[in-house]
């Protein structure tokens, strides 16, 4: 037993184990995930959250040690952001069929994450960092997260804020657009990956390619626009 | 699989530099994203020999936001007393986001509706 508790002490020091639970609860929220049928109400990000959540909790382990090791997979995120191209250059002759709705949408969707965030914020009494942080939440957690450090805000709140949006719009989607009557693949793909960045791209991977080749392209022009837009936007709203 | 990460970390390199060379509100990675998108309009060879890799990563798009996602745990400790604030702009605020582009990329291009199928397997 005294053997088993070194050994952990040992295992708890090296970035392996911090890797390990990553992959290891992504793994089971998946699979969890598909035992539900891929309901979106099982989302495979907040459940993997939770569970690594409770190991930290039971195991005392503090979020710095995790990110040891976990920050080999948050890494990533920065070449998967280049990667955005790849369906966006495959997708470009249907992208430039639908170039005036897609461009309405963006302009029209990016315009309402930033103001809408920032307005509920100051109207429920949230602080001024809080404001300047939940601006760029719509955008993926690298764009987002350089625009709340270049608008002043916490990096590491507007990462939170961000997985959030995603993790809400991933979940409601398909309920907002069943009730909405909005049914073409296309417009709900672009909607859920414009809104919820990654996570709803993931969500809408899983169930169409039309929608998912459009939550990509939501994903992709309002990272660009949000980061060209937030840092101008953010502060007017701020002094409204 | 060696050449899309080539490329991939190539083009960031490239976003990364000009960014912080140039000093842009504009991170680095979507930098390289353009410069991709603009070598892959190109040269469209290009896209047949990274996007098996390039699909693979982004199916597995949702685990990359895990780590951040456990920092929700940290971040709440440091927020009492602003919880109203912060429902309201992530529920509030997302949904009302998804209904504005949606409805408006609906009310603008009737030729998508047209194509509408409702096979209940839609996001």
């Amino acid at each position: 037993m005294n053997e088993l508790g070194t050994v952990w002490v040992y295992l708890s020091a090296s970035p392996l184990l911090g890797l390990t639970l990553t992959i290891g609860a992504y793994s089971c929220a998946n699979a969890i995930s598909a035992r539900c049928g891929l309901s979106p109400l099982a989302n495979p990000v907040a459940i993997a959250i939770l569970l690594i959540g409770a190991v930290l909790a039971l195991t005392n382990m503090s979020y710095a040690r995790y990110f040891q090791g976990a920050q080999f997979v948050h890494f990533l995120l920065g070449p998967a952001t280049v990667a955005l191209a790849i369906p966006l250059a495959r997708h470009l002759p249907r992208v430039r069929k639908a170039l005036f709705p897609i461009l309405c949408a963006l302009l029209a969707g990016s315009t309402t994450a930033i103001v809408s965030a920032v307005l509920l914020v100051r109207a429920f009494g949230g602080s001024a960092a809080l404001a300047l942080s939940v601006g760029p939440k719509s955008a993926t957690t690298p764009i987002a997260m350089a625009a709340s450090q270049y608008l002043g805000g916490i990096p590491a709140l507007t990462a939170a804020l961000v997985i959030s949006t995603g993790i809400v719009g991933a979940i409601s989607a398909r309920y907002l657009f069943d009730f909405l009557r909005i049914h073409s693949p296309e417009v709900r793909g672009f909607a859920l990956g414009l809104a919820s960045h990654g996570i709803g791209t993931a969500q809408a991977i899983q169930v169409n390619p039309s929608a998912a080749a459009f939550a990509v392209l939501g994903m992709g022009l309002n990272g660009v626009l949000t980061a060209v837009l937030a840092p101008y936007l953010v502060p007017v709203l701020l002094s409204l | 699989m060696l050449v899309t990460f080539s490329v991939l970390l190539i083009c960031q390199c490239i976003g990364e530099g000009i960014a912080y060379a140039l000093h842009l509100p504009v991170p680095g990675p979507v930098i390289g994203m353009m410069t991709l998108f603009c070598a892959l309009v190109l040269r469209p060879a290009l896209l047949d020999r990274i996007q098996a890799t390039g699909d693979d990563l982004l199916r597995h798009l949702s685990l990359l936001f895990v780590p951040a996602g456990v920092g929700i745990f940290v971040a709440a400790t440091s927020l009492q007393g602003q919880w109203p604030a912060i429902i309201a702009a992530v529920v509030v605020g997302t949904l009302t986001t998804l209904a504005v582009t949606a409805l408006v990329m609906r009310a603008v291009s009737p030729t998508v509706q047209v194509t509408d199928k409702d096979d209940g397997a839609q996001p």
